[in-house]
C-alpha cells in the first residue's frame, strides 16, 4: 500500500481527534475491524447517519410545534446523543448536552439555537468522515481498519 | 479462526437503539459469543420463553412446559433506558422466573446514576456497564457466563423444582445475600484491569462521575 497514502488517512484522522470530531471510541470501533468484517466502522457510521436523521426530524418537528413538549425532546435527544457517543462523535455530543440543558430549563429560544449547531457539527461530520472513508476505500482493502494500528 | 470443540456462549442483547445493537453485537461476536440482540424487553422475554400474561394468572405456571426456552441463553446484557419496559423491568422479570432467575444480567447505560446503578446490582445484576461499551467491558462478562455452565442448567432447574436441598441448589435468598456479598467484594477489590472498570464502581462508591480521558456528561440528569 502506498506509504504517503496511508500517511495521509492517518494524518487525517489525528486532525479529526484533535479538533475534538472524533473521540477515543472512533478508535475502539476500528479495533474492533478483521479480515471478516473490514467495513464495520463504515457501516456504524452510515447506520447512524441513517438512523439521525429521522431522530433530527422528530426533534425539528417538535420545535416547531407550540407548546413546545421539552420532555419529548430531552427523550428524542437524549436517543440521539447516545448513539452519537456510541460512534465517537464528540463535538455533537457536546451540543446535544446543551440542548438537554435547555430542554431541561425549559428554554425554547435556547433549544433552538442549540439545535442549529446540533445539525451543523452533525452535517460537518459526515463530510469529513466521508472524506475520510473515501480515502480509506482508496487504500486498498484492508486500509480502513489497518491504518489505525 | 478455528472452530473451538466447546458449545460457545449464547448472549442475548437487549437496546432500542439500532445503533447499540450493532456495536454490542459487534462487541460479543469478536469474543466469540454467538449473539441474538432484540429491541425490547418484550421480545427478549417472548425470546427466552416467558410470557407476560403467564406471570399475572396465578394459576398458570410462570412458564408452561411446552415453551421451554428453544435455545440455552448464557447471559443477558440490557440497555437501561428503552421505552416501555425498561432494562430494570426486564432483570425484575427474569429474577422472578424460576426458570430464568439463574442467568446472570448484565445492565447498560449512557448515565452514570449511583442510585440506578446500586439499584440494578442490588437486583441482582452482575455487572452494570456505562456506554458506549468496550470490549474491556465484555471481556468481564465471561466469569459469569463460567459460573452457570459449571452447574448443568436442565439439572439445576429439577433440582430447583424439587428442593431437594443439594449443596448447588441454594434458595434463592442465599443467593442473593451470596450475590450482594459478592458485590461489596466487588467493590472493595477492585480487578486491576482497565482505569475506566474501576471507576465504574468507585463511581457507585463515591458518586462521582468516572474521570475518563474523554469528555463526559457530568452526569448529574435527574432520571424519571
Amino acid at each position: 500500500m502506498d506509504k504517503n497514502h496511508l500517511q495521509h488517512q492517518l494524518d487525517m484522522k489525528r486532525s479529526l481527534l484533535d479538533q475534538g470530531y472524533l473521540d477515543e471510541q472512533f478508535i475502539q470501533l476500528e479495533e474492533l475491524e478483521d479480515d471478516d468484517n473490514p467495513n464495520f466502522v463504515e457501516e456504524m457510521v452510515t447506520t447512524f447517519y441513517a438512523n439521525s436523521a429521522r431522530l433530527l426530524q422528530n426533534i425539528e418537528q417538535a420545535l416547531g410545534s407550540r407548546p413546545i413538549d421539552f420532555t419529548k425532546l430531552d427523550n428524542y435527544m437524549h436517543q440521539f446523543k447516545g448513539s452519537s457517543s456510541s460512534i465517537g462523535a464528540t463535538r455533537v455530543q457536546k451540543e446535544c448536552t446543551l440542548f438537554m440543558e435547555y430542554c431541561e430549563a425549559a428554554n425554547a429560544e435556547g433549544c433552538i439555537r442549540t439545535f442549529r449547531q446540533v445539525k451543523q457539527e452533525h452535517a460537518s461530520l459526515k463530510t469529513k468522515l466521508e472524506d475520510y472513508f473515501k480515502l480509506a476505500r482508496q487504500g486498498g482493502p484492508s486500509a480502513g481498519g489497518q491504518a489505525g494500528r | 479462526m478455528g472452530m473451538s470443540t466447546e458449545s460457545q456462549f449464547h448472549v442475548l442483547a437487549v437496546d432500542d437503539s439500532i445503533i447499540d445493537r450493532k456495536l454490542i453485537e459487534r462487541l460479543l461476536k469478536t469474543s466469540s459469543y454467538q449473539v441474538t440482540t432484540v429491541d425490547s424487553g418484550t421480545k427478549a422475554l417472548e425470546f427466552l420463553g416467558l410470557h407476560e400474561d403467564d406471570q399475572s394468572n396465578p394459576e398458570t405456571p410462570s412458564v408452561s412446559p411446552n415453551n421451554h426456552q428453544e435455545v440455552e441463553v448464557n447471559l443477558i446484557i440490557t440497555d437501561y433506558c428503552m421505552p416501555g419496559m425498561t432494562g430494570y423491568d426486564l432483570l425484575r422479570k427474569i429474577k422472578e422466573s424460576s426458570s430464568l432467575r439463574d442467568i446472570p444480567v448484565v445492565i447498560m447505560s449512557s448515565e452514570n446514576v449511583p442510585s440506578r446503578i446500586s439499584r440494578c446490582l442490588e437486583e441482582g445484576a452482575e455487572e452494570f456497564f456505562l456506554k458506549p461499551v468496550r470490549l474491556s467491558d465484555v471481556n468481564r462478562l465471561r466469569p459469569h457466563m463460567m459460573k452457570t455452565k459449571l452447574k448443568d442448567p436442565k439439572q439445576e432447574n429439577e433440582e430447583n423444582k424439587e428442593e431437594s436441598g443439594k449443596p448447588e441448589s441454594r434458595s434463592q435468598e442465599e443467593k442473593e445475600e451470596q450475590q450482594q456479598h459478592h458485590h461489596q467484594q466487588q467493590l472493595h477489590h477492585l480487578p486491576q484491569q482497565q482505569h475506566s472498570n474501576s471507576n465504574k464502581r468507585k463511581a457507585l462508591e463515591e458518586g462521582l462521575s468516572p474521570d475518563r480521558t474523554r469528555p463526559r456528561y457530568s452526569g448529574l440528569t435527574t432520571v424519571v
